[in-house]
């Protein structure tokens, strides 16, 4: 429960750090940490408007996919306290929750037509498929090193099994989440969040024809999936043990900084032209490869 | 100087008479230009045709590189022959004015491979040709598919269509149609008989070219009304051309950082140009030099502390942008981008007649001020910085080496007009433009050369008024540069050239 609430709280102002880390690299003042926040609820109040060329997938997308990370939530743990939906392969749920959510976005792109928002949805399939072994590979060189294979009792265990490798494994894992974050988010190198130019766009031209309500949904969906891999990452950092009430404050702190990371990547590099994307994204699954490799070398599973 | 099937003259220099241009046959002619644009040093400048007497007047300006001189050929058109052979095929430059005359005035080119509508000007030949019915490059393939991008864009960007044909994410072909933005600029400056009004179109051609097309008219009128400026006043005038150039090389720079999300690239050079238009402000009251050029003086003289303010704002300008550009130009992920997207081939380049600094970033030595000098520029060296790669990148670094040069350009220049004794005076208003005469003015905006040409009849009213902006040229280079690249690159070939859209509607 303290997980879900912690999410929550977190993706409030996450968003908003990310915005203001970007302004002050670019030397402006830049918005406030909550202005993400009020957008939203400007939006919440308005209503949508539907183009006519779509029908029911389009206006229930919103919808599914903000269900689906809601529901993902409630797979992880936080501290030693267990997910509120804790069971052997969880992990396995975690990533097609996400991917069902994504499936209904990109439908519902294909539902209007629009030929922007096809070439949209094309490169967001291809990305979403390749940066899949990444993660699993990961997952599983963690249930690998824990012998576990729910969310819950992997954390729980992680720096517990006394491995003296476990520092590296916590570095890798936290890489490779921030950068699949990043993929799984639309984010520098891959996607530009910012870009107004349709052609380049990946995400951001797939949630064009929503507005209002519907739009809100989707932000919220993003803000929380944000938190959603900030918590991921958490909980390859501290140890499971440690006292609840400085873990909530370590917890807000690794958000805050997985935030300014985002934002510091965003201030000084250009983005990936469109087909090297591929290339950048199965490098992840290859480092996570190599992780698998030693971790079957180390508990003298290859045999 | 007078030549049987052409004559010369040289940009700037006192008018002809209409008369004297020798009228040809159009086989003759045909043969003339086809024979001078196979020599790469010549380029079509300008061709066009007027009502005059119940014919069609044809007049054709060739510029050539080497000597400065322009060559004037023209043929004549009775009303019952309506078809012409194209140019075309041999001198693909020529397309566009070839489709130009035949949207105007329904002459058939039989031949031309691409004779579709440019701009749709009121009068028209044909009322039936309009925007819904443009005949576009069609396509029957299963695989393939088509993108429609515009008229509306969603940046704060002039109108206009972009269709591409694709095969997955590669383009195929682009097509770009035109004519969103077409005000009549060429039928206001016959009908516009107030001198001031005039000033105020020409620099309203396109709006980041203000004191480009606002020099090109004003040197056209000073010809034609026998005006001589003073050494100080076309120091002066050359001094706001380079700031000019200055001005939207480092914003474009800014926008082609943005395009590929590099926020520090952009933010800098934002503030920059920031500060290099505030100079301009500074001097004239408007960011974008509107009303700094006019005809015979000059409302805002240069004063010492406006020169001051201007050197001391380029030496901060110029030291920090040299700065920024080192990071963007050697950051790998910008260079990514960059290098070897949108490449234009010189022999492209040269075949549609590419200019100005698209020109240049293809290794071609084209430059108004070097080529057919003007105002101070005529006193003056120019060394036309050119590369040779013709990509985005190519293009990117050139505008990095021109602001370069057109500093050390100002600051000679501000020498200079501390020497010379100046009494510029107020703009002249008042002015008679000489009867039956023909005028050429050629200028060197930051995108290219622009040519205004105009033409008065027996009472020295305007009769016939042209203008050419780069974009005119350049946008077949577009065409060009994003076949075979990937559809998401299509926004930075497409910033590297930042063509304008009202320069070329007109």
């Amino acid at each position: 429960m303290a997980g879900f609430v912690l999410i929550v709280v977190a993706a409030f102002f996450v968003p908003g750090i990310i915005l203001r880390t970007k302004s002050i690299a670019s030397g402006r003042k830049g918005p406030g940490l909550f202005q993400p926040l009020k957008d939203i609820i400007v939006l919440l109040k308005k209503g949508s408007v539907f183009s006519t060329t779509t029908g029911l997938i389009f206006q229930i997308a919103p919808a599914v996919t903000l269900a689906t990370i809601i529901c993902a939530m409630l797979l992880l743990p936080f501290a030693e306290q267990k997910a509120m939906l804790p069971f052997e392969g969880d992990f396995v749920l975690f990533a097609y929750l996400l991917a069902l959510g994504k499936f209904f976005t990109i439908i519902a792109a294909l539902d209007t037509g629009s030929s922007f928002e096809g070439m949209g949805a094309s490169r967001e399939a291809l990305f979403s498929m390749l940066v899949e072994p990444a993660f699993f590979i990961l997952l599983a060189t963690f249930a690998m090193f824990t012998g576990y294979t729910s969310f819950s009792v992997i954390f729980n265990q992680f720096f517990v099994t006394g491995n003296d490798y476990v520092m590296i494994y916590s570095i890798i894992g936290v890489y490779l989440f921030i950068q699949i974050a990043m993929v799984e988010n639309s984010r520098i190198p891959v996607d530009d969040p910012k870009t107004h130019l349709e052609l380049t766009m990946i995400h951001e031209v797939m949630i064009l024809d929503y507005s209002g309500f519907d739009k809100a949904l989707i932000h919220i969906g993003t803000y929380l999936k944000f938190a959603l891999y900030g918590s991921l990452i958490y909980n390859l950092i501290v140890p499971a043990g440690w006292n609840i009430f400085l873990q909530a404050g370590l917890f807000f702190t690794v958000q805050a900084f997985f935030a300014i990371v985002i934002g510091l990547t965003e201030s000084f590099r250009a983005r990936n032209k469109m087909n090297k994307n591929p290339k950048f994204i199965l490098t992840l699954s290859a480092i996570a490869w190599i992780a698998f490799t030693v971790i079957l070398i180390l508990t003298d599973k290859l045999a | 100087m007078n030549h049987p099937s052409y004559i010369e003259l040289k940009n700037g220099i006192s008018p002809i008479m209409t008369t004297d241009v020798p009228v040809i046959e159009y086989d003759i002619f045909y043969e003339k230009v086809r024979e001078l644009l196979i020599d790469k040093s010549n380029h079509c400048l300008s061709y066009y045709c007027y009502a005059f007497a119940g014919r069609l007047k044809f007049i054709c300006c060739i510029a050539d590189d080497n000597t400065g001189i322009i060559r004037l050929l023209s043929h004549e058109m009775r009303p019952d022959n309506t078809t012409l052979k194209a140019l075309t095929p041999f001198c693909p430059s020529i397309h566009i004015f070839e489709r130009e005359i035949h949207e105007n005035h329904g002459v058939e080119f039989p031949g031309h491979p691409w004779l579709k509508p440019v701009r749709y000007p009121h009068d028209r030949a044909d009322r039936m040709s309009v925007m819904d019915n443009y005949p576009f490059y069609e396509i029957e393939s299963e695989e393939l598919h088509e993108v429609g991008v515009g008229p509306i864009h969603a940046g704060v960007i002039e109108p206009g269509h972009f269709r591409f044909i694709c095969n997955g994410e590669k383009v195929l072909h682009l097509e770009i149609q035109l004519g969103y933005q077409h005000r009549g600029i060429e039928r206001l400056f016959v009908d516009k008989g107030d001198a001031l009004q005039r000033c105020l179109l020409a620099e309203n051609i396109a709006g980041d070219t203000a004191v480009g097309h606002g020099l090109a008219h004003a040197q056209l009128i000073e010809s034609l009304a026998g005006i001589e400026v003073c050494e100080a006043l076309q120091i002066e005038r050359c001094i706001a051309l380079e700031m000019e150039r200055i001005a939207v090389h480092i914003g474009d720079t800014a926008a082609l950082s943005g395009d590929v999300a590099y926020q520090l690239g952009q933010v800098t050079c934002e503030a920059l140009r920031t500060m290099v238009i505030n100079t301009t402000q500074f001097w004239c009251g408007n960011r974008f030099g509107k009303g700094l050029v006019r005809p015979g003086g000059s409302n805002y003289p240069l004063t010492e502390e406006t020169a001051g303010e201007i050197l001391k704002v380029l030496e901060e300008v110029e030291r920090r942008y040299e700065n920024v550009t080192g990071r963007i130009y050697t950051l790998p992920s910008v260079l990514g981008r960059f290098e070897d997207i949108g490449r234009v081939t010189r022999p492209q380049a040269e075949s549609i007649g590419v200019v100005g600094m698209a020109a240049r970033s293809c290794g071609i030595v084209r430059d108004i001020r070097r080529t057919h000098p003007f105002q101070y520029y005529r006193n003056f060296e120019i060394n036309p910085v050119t590369l040779e790669a013709g990509d985005v990148l190519a293009r990117g670094m050139l505008r990095a080496l021109e602001v370069k040069a057109s500093a050390g350009i100002i600051r000679a220049l501000i020498d200079s007009w501390r020497k010379t004794e100046k009494s510029v005076g107020r703009p002249v208003y008042n002015y008679k433009l000489r009867p039956g005469s023909f005028a050429i003015s050629l200028t060197e905006g930051w995108r290219g050369e622009i040519c205004h040409t105009v033409v008065t009849d027996s009472e020295g009213n305007v009769l016939h008024y042209k203008v050419k902006d780069p974009s005119q040229h350049n946008w077949m280079a577009l065409a060009l540069a994003v076949r075979n690249q990937e559809i998401s690159d299509f926004p930075v070939c497409n910033k590297s050239f930042n063509l304008s859209y009202c320069g070329h509607d007109l």
